[in-house]
């Protein structure tokens, strides 16, 4: 790759461990049963930093990282030395802009406040858990092996020991939750200090033991009504929570906005460590290979973990532009849409309307939920 | 070729007879013993089924279009006999088929399962042979089967056709036993043909088929005189004159001869090439010194019960309608023109004989010409009666105008179906739902009844068929015949999605039926079709008067909860798909139908009776 015009780039890392598989779950990890002795755990964030390395050689390091986001996986099963080290590499190869976000997922049953206190110090800047409810029968069916009590603990601590910037994230909708289950999952995340809130409809993907149960009919699957119901109530609440939304699935107070994943959505450039992990640089995408072994080879031996790539075109391009940028609350600019769609959305009160010069797409809350829809209106021409 | 040669053959070593049977009892089999018997087939070419060309009928097990073989057969009385087999088909679609293969005959084998008893369309094709005064020779096979009831039903056909218990033969066509047996007593009992062997030559066209190297072969009868190679022959229904350019029999495979005789059985080819020009029914005579009077009974095909086709794949209109036109030249009822539906697109409306018509012809579409079809329901002609006393006909609900009519005519059938006694009642109720008037019920034997009734064609064109199975268990068989028409309270029922009506689901209905038809229609496409952006109701209705109403329900959650840097590829792949899928949608006004949807709702209630 040639010299690049110093911009934004930010770095994903891809920890695919978990103690347990939880049942809606089809993230790409393993756990030690899964993986037999192929992959050493207890090292793994040596590979991860070796293709920090190589990733810093081949894009120049001229390059400054503006956000770093470890997820997973449960990216605490590498404990706080080994984020730290890794980190470490990233500063040390590529060099963090002043102000970087720096932001681990964390299983909040993996953490306790002297490893949050290390990471604070390692320079971690943000902590995101996954608490998905308060309510015990909604973690049951999910097969999270946290109690409700875990993430709130979890996220005073984080708070406690200097963490400005905290999120939790929520899943609605799962079978058996009820309007109130929810409400009281949103008050108690609320009540935790956080800056901000991730809230995800609970997606059946095939595969999992939660697709298995509901064709079985052990469950039922879950409502779009009320899916759509309970999203209202989120926006509701977070709303006179102080944090409005500002993508999708999304809320924060302001200044708490997830700079990473703005980068994500407003098509800027990434390079994803680890296995499985997608990149995005100029307008080329390539991603891992998935599983952790082949991969450590490949990193080991300093070549690529490439296991696919796409040349993004200009219609490409555009199409996701369109399609994450609409998903934000700062909107498109009018220009790269098709105006022709703009007056229908308007008329079913999908999208707001725009500006008269300088005019942006922002969704509506009804569009919110039909985002997708409008997408495909938007890109008909 | 041994023994009396085609064209030269004393009628009095003549015998022409047809084989009456239900599918699955045997006829086929039978067939294949007869032509092993008699040595016209040795045993190292015999195959299965020996006489069904069609893989259709291979597969079905049902004879679609009738055939003749010559059968040479030297008797126990010493003569060399020469039997004609002519093949009938075996449904009620095509009845009229029958009657000419049936009047080409002296005789025929009344042929039945020794397991099962008589069947009904066996019954119908008896009545049939007995109204032309063919002689019967009634025959029980399978008689090697454990569940075979030889006394039972050597009674119950004793009693039909009015003989002796004792004069049943009992055969089993599979190994061969009492094949010689039938042949014997054919001889024995069916009757010489007698004609006129100076008079002008009359022969009577029992089939014709399309060939794609030779063009029409039509089989024929000499009733009268003799046709020879050398003759010019005339359709006496059209005056139209053809060459000859062969004359022969089939025995089984083509011999070419010099001319056929009185009471002959044979093939003529005159290079035509589409089977209208060489009809069921008519009277073939030379074109000089021709007959003046024809042998009567020609009748053109009509057909009963229409329905829309329709490619799957819109592009492949252009060949379904080469598939249709070169179908055409091979089947003389098929009609069609093009029709254009909202909810299908290109496709043509056609009229069939009945259901097994239809079938055969879809089937035959989609196999012969590799198409994937979708037909509409399938209707009956409507006679109507405007206000000021005009009429018109109608084959095609879109034709079915909502007012100023005075009066509607349904075409009707007798009805005869032959079950069990302990489903009596469940099948009188049946035919009462289906507006049926009883004519009478017979026992045939202790546990076998037959009930007679009247019903609309409409009601048996609807799901009769499959209603009369499920309640029976498979064990009622069901004939009927065109008997006229009666007059109707009848309505036409439109589905309207979102206040458009969708012109595939439009139903010629009687009035009390509207409501029912109405609910399960909308129920349906309420199922099947997706949710959209705004509630779309879905409404049967009857002129502008709605009678029932479904609502699909506004989508309110279309969006992907999770688009982060790994999802991003996905997702556009994802929309692209949808697109590609939005494109293939039907628009009924603003609302997006997947062609799926429009199949699957047509689908359900496509299952024709197969008999």
């Amino acid at each position: 790759m040639s010299a690049r015009e110093p911009s934004t780039l930010s770095l994903y890392v891809h920890v695919p461990f978990c103690s347990s598989r939880c049942g809606y779950c089809d993230f790409n990890t393993y756990t030690a049963t899964e993986l037999g002795g192929e992959v050493r755990r207890d090292t793994f964030h040596e590979v991860l930093a070796a293709e920090v390395r190589l990733a810093a050689e081949q894009l120049g390091t001229s390059q400054q990282v503006s956000t770093v986001f470890i997820g997973g996986g449960t990216p605490t099963l590498l404990g706080s030395s080994g984020l730290n080290f890794v980190l470490g590499e990233i500063r040390s190869s590529f060099g963090l802009v002043d102000g970087a976000e720096v932001t681990t997922e964390a299983n909040p049953d993996s953490v306790d406040q002297t490893m949050l206190e290390e990471l604070r110090a390692g320079g971690f800047t943000r902590m995101s858990f996954g608490m998905q409810s308060a309510a015990p029968r909604v973690l049951q069916v999910l097969e999270r092996t946290h109690t409700p009590g875990a993430s709130v603990q979890a996220a005073k601590w984080a708070r406690e020991v200097g963490f400005e910037h905290v999120n939790l994230d929520l899943i609605y909708g799962t079978p058996g939750e009820s309007d109130d289950d929810l409400k009281a999952s949103v008050d108690i995340a609320v009540s935790t200090g956080i800056d901000h809130l991730s809230a995800y409809a609970l997606i059946v993907e095939e595969g999992t033991a939660l697709s298995r149960r509901i064709a079985r009919g052990q469950i039922p699957a879950p409502d779009d009504d009320v899916c759509a119901d309970r999203y209202e109530l989120i926006d509701q609440l977070m709303s006179a929570a102080g944090m409005p939304w500002y993508e999708v699935s999304n809320w924060a107070r302001p200044g708490g906005q997830c700079q990473h994943n703005l980068a994500y959505w407003r098509s800027q450039d990434w390079w994803g460590i680890g296995p499985g992990a997608h990149s995005h640089i100029d307008g080329t995408r390539w991603w891992n290979i998935k599983h952790p072994a082949p991969y450590a080879e490949r990193i080991r031996a300093s070549e690529s973990a490439s296991g696919g790539h796409e040349l993004l075109t200009i219609d490409d391009l555009r199409v996701e532009q369109v399609m994450l940028g609409v998903r934000l609350a700062e909107g498109l600019p009018v220009s790269v849409v098709d105006e022709a769609a703009i007056a229908g959305l308007v008329a079913r009160g999908l999208i707001e309307q725009p500006a008269p010069c300088d005019g942006r797409v922002q969704l509506t809350l009804a569009g919110r939920l039909l985002a997708d829809a409008v997408i495909r209106d938007l890109l008909v021409g | 070729m041994p023994g009396p040669q085609p064209g030269s053959t004393d009628p009095s070593v003549i015998r022409n007879f047809c084989i009456i049977a239900h599918i699955d009892h045997g006829k086929s089999t039978l067939a294949d013993r007869m032509l092993q018997v008699t040595g016209v087939v040795d045993d190292r070419s015999m195959r299965a089924q020996y006489l069904d060309r069609m893989d259709i009928e291979r597969e079905r097990g049902i004879t679609i279009k009738s055939q003749a073989v010559r059968l040479p057969f030297k008797a126990d009385d010493g003569v060399e006999y020469v039997l004609n087999m002519i093949d009938t088909p075996g449904h009620v679609d095509f009845t009229y088929e029958v009657s000419r293969s049936l009047a080409a005959c002296e005789g025929a084998i009344l042929l039945v399962d020794a397991a099962q008893g008589i069947e009904a369309q066996t019954l119908a094709n008896l009545y049939l042979a007995l109204e032309n005064d063919l002689v019967i020779v009634p025959v029980l096979n399978k008689i090697d089967l454990p569940a075979a009831q030889p006394e039972k039903y050597a009674a119950e056909l004793a009693r039909i056709i009015g003989c002796d218990p004792a004069e049943v033969l009992l055969t089993s066509a599979k190994t061969g036993l009492g094949v010689r047996e039938v042949l014997e007593r054919v001889v024995e009992t069916i009757p010489a043909p007698q004609g006129s062997a100076d008079g002008p030559a009359r022969a009577m066209i029992f089939d014709s088929v399309y060939d794609t190297y030779r063009g029409v072969v039509t089989y024929v009868r000499v009733v009268d005189g003799r046709i020879g190679t050398r003759d010019k022959v005339a359709m006496m229904s059209t005056g139209a004159v053809h060459e000859l350019l062969e004359v022969g029999v089939i025995s089984p495979e083509p011999v070419v001869s010099k001319g056929l005789g009185v009471g002959e059985v044979g093939y003529l080819i005159t290079g035509v090439k589409d089977v209208r020009q060489s009809r069921v029914g008519d009277t073939i005579t030379t074109a000089q010194k021709g007959a003046t009077e024809s042998l009567g009974g020609y009748r053109d095909p009509k057909p009963m019960v229409y329905s829309g086709l329709y490619p799957i794949d819109g592009s492949d209109y252009p060949l379904l309608r080469d598939a249709l036109d070169k179908l055409k030249l091979n089947d003389a009822a098929l009609v069609y023109e093009p029709e254009t539906s909202l909810a299908l697109g290109f496709g043509f409306r056609c009229g069939f004989l009945g259901l097994l018509h239809m079938e055969i012809v879809r089937e035959r579409l989609e196999r012969e010409a590799n198409l994937d079809l979708i037909s509409t329901a399938p209707n009956v002609i409507y006679r109507l009666v405007r206000d000021d006393g005009t009429e018109y006909v109608v084959t095609n609900p879109s034709e079915f105008p909502d007012h100023k009519i005075a009066h509607i005519f349904e075409p009707i059938v007798k009805a005869t179906v032959i079950l069990p006694s302990e489903f009596v009642g469940t099948v009188m109720e049946l035919c009462q739902q289906r507006r049926g008037m009883m004519l009478g019920m017979d026992y045939l034997s202790e546990d076998r009844v037959e009930l007679r009734y009247t019903l609309p064609m409409a009601e048996i064109v609807f799901d009769f068929f499959d209603a009369l199975k499920s309640k029976t268990k498979g064990y009622a068989s069901l004939d009927y015949e065109l008997s006229g028409e009666q007059e109707a309270d009848l309505v036409k029922v439109d589905i309207l999605l979102h206040g458009e009506a969708v012109d595939a689901f439009s139903s010629i209905v009687h009035r009390d039926k509207a409501m029912a038809y109405g609910t399960m229609m909308t129920a349906k496409l309420k199922e099947l079709i997706p949710r959209q952006q705004f509630e779309v109701p879905i409404q049967a209705a009857i002129g502008s008067r709605v009678i029932t109403r479904e609502t699909i329900r506004a989508i309110r959650k279309d969006v992907l909860a999770k688009c982060y840097g790994g999802d991003i590829s996905r997702k556009r792949k994802l929309l692209e798909k949808q697109k590609e899928g939005k494109k293939r949608m039907k628009m009924v006004g603003r609302v997006e139908v997947p062609q799926e949807a429009f199949i699957a709702a047509l689908s359900t209630g496509d299952e024709t009776s197969k008999k």
